[in-house]
């Protein structure tokens, strides 16, 4: 076969696929996250934050050092909202670091070149964290099933539960976008946001009761974290907790309103930051 | 090589140039990295935008490529200006930038599929364009392996098999071959004449003088962000004058001898005392033989007498005074965003 005839096949082809329209952003949406989901298939070991981690915080805190805290309650129950809390506060650290490494990598750049909306870049990443920290759910609840974790109050609120957390991630979100597109190398992201978000989740109704906590201002800051009202709310609406002290700060008294007020402000101050961030990185 | 049907229509269908520049001038901060850049390229050509690291090419790619806003001037591609119409010059481009920018945790294939969705294309569509650009890219074998096994070479192919998805008629393509080894570099310059060939318009910076001479219709040579020279290949070799003769000595201590006695035969000579070279101004290859026969009656060991043809290395050296390789050190990385890894690699 000659040259001649496969090149000109090739040319007829390619022309043929000139009259092609652009597609709507959610198809540009869904590539981006396929192209995510396939990178943690091809990379599982991106799942461990999801996976090992959590379940080692579990055993850790559940067996560990759980019967030296009194929670005033089965700990192993009042325990896994906190841990899933925690794990959904770290799902930024996804959005981050794919951002950082797209952003080096040039890859960033090829999509600026297309036709395409530039925001698809972002919201697939974003769903595409979602995913991957509600596979670290799933994992957290059989794990909590297997030690003893029940959800008590039904479906209609054990999924409301799930759906704060969810929203909650959604800000989280927000914040992850703002540090990938702020720092400038995965290792950065790793040492800023381990920093930023690993005490914010210990420093909150998590693994120990805030209302124990002293001196009196470490309370508050506990009570008033974003990370207590979401984990409050969770107990409450799965059955998980023990009667609030009636000195506990404003937000623990209303959990689910507090979880939906704080997103919303979290995600309103953070989204324009991390947009204006996300554009200045890109363009000069 | 083959001129399709296609091709011929489309260049039939031409009309103004496929790329143009007007008075490009980008800053960053007090620094201006282009300066007035203004060509314009006829469609199906090649320009080659030729310069050392720093020179300012890459920051005039990512203008006319819409990534990055001109601080004055505009330029337009496919008729489209990136100032007003930016959707469209995406349209009617494709750009291989300078790090092979493919997901190197894809596979060949679902690369080619990635881009493919986004420019919009259907699944069978982009099946049968994969198959048709990994063959024609000598990656069918490779197709479903993933990208982190790929060599440079590979990379480099499928970024530009990547960039052809959409068949697009303008393609920039910013320093295709840096970090390539010879061999690979031969073979991409093989695939970029069949796509000029097939009527594709190319724009390609590099700072290898060789590649522009080898690929390029035109060369605009462009230093410190501004324009210093720009002809056909030939017409800049022109412009740096004669052919030269090169002697080369075999015994450091006889290159002086070497040089007295090549200074009586011919108007100036240059010593390069590292290479043991002498250099000297020569008409044609009657020069090499009246010298040869010189050197013949005399004691010194010659390894090599040749006649050197100008090269863009020697229009370079022409037009800047210096060597393109210390420009390189002299002027350090490619100033654009720091989001780009610096292209290191020197000359082969």
């Amino acid at each position: 076969m000659s040259d001649t005839t496969v090149r000109h096949d090739v040319a007829t082809a390619r022309s043929a696929r000139l009259t092609i329209e652009p597609p709507g952003l959610w198809k540009q949406v869904r590539t981006h996250v396929w192209r995510n989901i396939k990178h943690i298939r091809r990379m599982p070991e991106m799942l461990a934050d999801v996976t090992f981690q959590p379940i080692m915080f579990v055993v850790l805190f559940a067996y560990v050092f759980g019967g030296s805290i009194n929670a005033g309650v089965n700990y192993r129950e009042w325990l896994l909202p906190g841990i899933m809390a925690q794990t959904m506060a770290f799902s930024c650290f996804v959005v981050a670091i794919g951002l950082t490494n797209d952003l080096n990598k040039g890859i960033i750049d090829r999509f600026r070149s297309l036709p395409i909306s530039r925001a698809s870049v972002l919201i697939g990443r974003s769903i595409s964290s979602l995913i991957h920290s509600s596979i670290g759910i799933v994992v957290m609840a059989v794990t909590g099933l297997l030690i003893g974790w029940r959800i008590h109050n039904g479906f209609g609120k054990a999924v409301l539960g799930f759906a704060l957390l969810l929203l909650f991630g959604f800000a989280m979100m927000w914040f992850g976008i703002l540090a990938g597109s702020r720092l400038k190398s995965a290792e950065a992201v790793q040492g800023v946001m381990f920093t930023a978000v690993f005490p914010l989740t210990f420093l909150a109704d998590t693994f120990a009761p805030a209302a124990n906590m002293s001196p009196a201002w470490l309370r508050t800051i506990a009570e008033w974290n974003p990370i207590s009202s979401l984990v409050r709310a969770m107990r409450e609406l799965w059955g998980n907790t023990v009667p609030l002290a009636p000195d506990s700060a404003l937000p623990l008294h209303h959990p689910v309103l507090s979880t939906v007020i704080w997103s919303v402000l979290l995600t309103a101050v953070l989204a324009p930051l991390s947009i204006r961030a996300f554009n200045h990185r890109t363009t000069d | 090589m083959t001129i399709t049907t296609d091709a011929r229509a489309a260049r039939e269908r031409s009309t103004g140039p496929a790329i143009e520049a007007e008075h490009l001038v980008k800053r960053f901060g007090d620094m201006t990295a282009v300066d007035d850049v203004s060509f314009s390229v006829p469609q199906g050509s090649v320009l080659g935008l030729l310069g050392p690291n720093g020179a300012g090419k890459t920051t005039t790619v990512r203008m006319m490529t819409t990534l990055s806003t001109p601080t004055s001037g505009t330029a337009r591609v496919a008729g489209h200006d990136v100032r007003t119409d930016p959707e469209a010059v995406r349209h009617s481009m494709g750009l291989t930038g300078q790090a092979a920018t493919v997901d190197e945790f894809l596979t060949g294939r679902e690369n080619i599929l990635l881009m493919g969705s986004l420019y919009g294309l259907s699944k069978t569509q982009i099946r049968s364009a994969s198959d048709e650009l990994l063959e024609r890219f000598s990656l069918t074998d490779a197709g479903d392996k993933v990208v982190k096994e790929y060599s440079g070479g590979m990379r480099r192919r499928l970024d530009l098999a990547v960039s052809l998805i959409a068949a697009p008629r303008v393609l920039f393509l910013d320093e295709p071959t840096t970090g390539l080894d010879p061999r690979s570099r031969v073979e991409l310059w093989e695939v970029l004449r069949a796509l000029v060939a097939d009527g594709t318009t190319l724009l390609l910076t590099t700072q290898y003088l060789e590649e522009a001479d080898q690929l390029a219709d035109r060369i605009v040579v462009i230093d410190h962000g501004r324009i210093i020279a720009e002809g056909t290949p030939l017409e800049l070799k022109d412009q740096s004058g004669k052919a030269a003769l090169v002697v080369t000595v075999s015994h450091a201590d006889q290159l002086e001898a070497a040089r007295g006695l090549l200074a009586s035969h011919v108007r100036e000579v240059h010593v390069d005392e590292g290479a043991r070279q002498l250099t000297a101004p020569a008409d044609g290859l009657a020069d090499v033989t009246r010298i040869a026969s010189v050197f013949d009656g005399s004691e010194i060991v010659l390894d090599d007498l040749g006649l050197k043809r100008p090269s863009l290395d020697d229009v370079f050296l022409h037009l800047t005074g210096r060597r393109a390789e210390e420009a390189t050190e002299e002027v350090g990385d490619e100033v654009t965003d720091d989001t780009e890894p610096d292209p290191k690699g020197g000359r082969p």
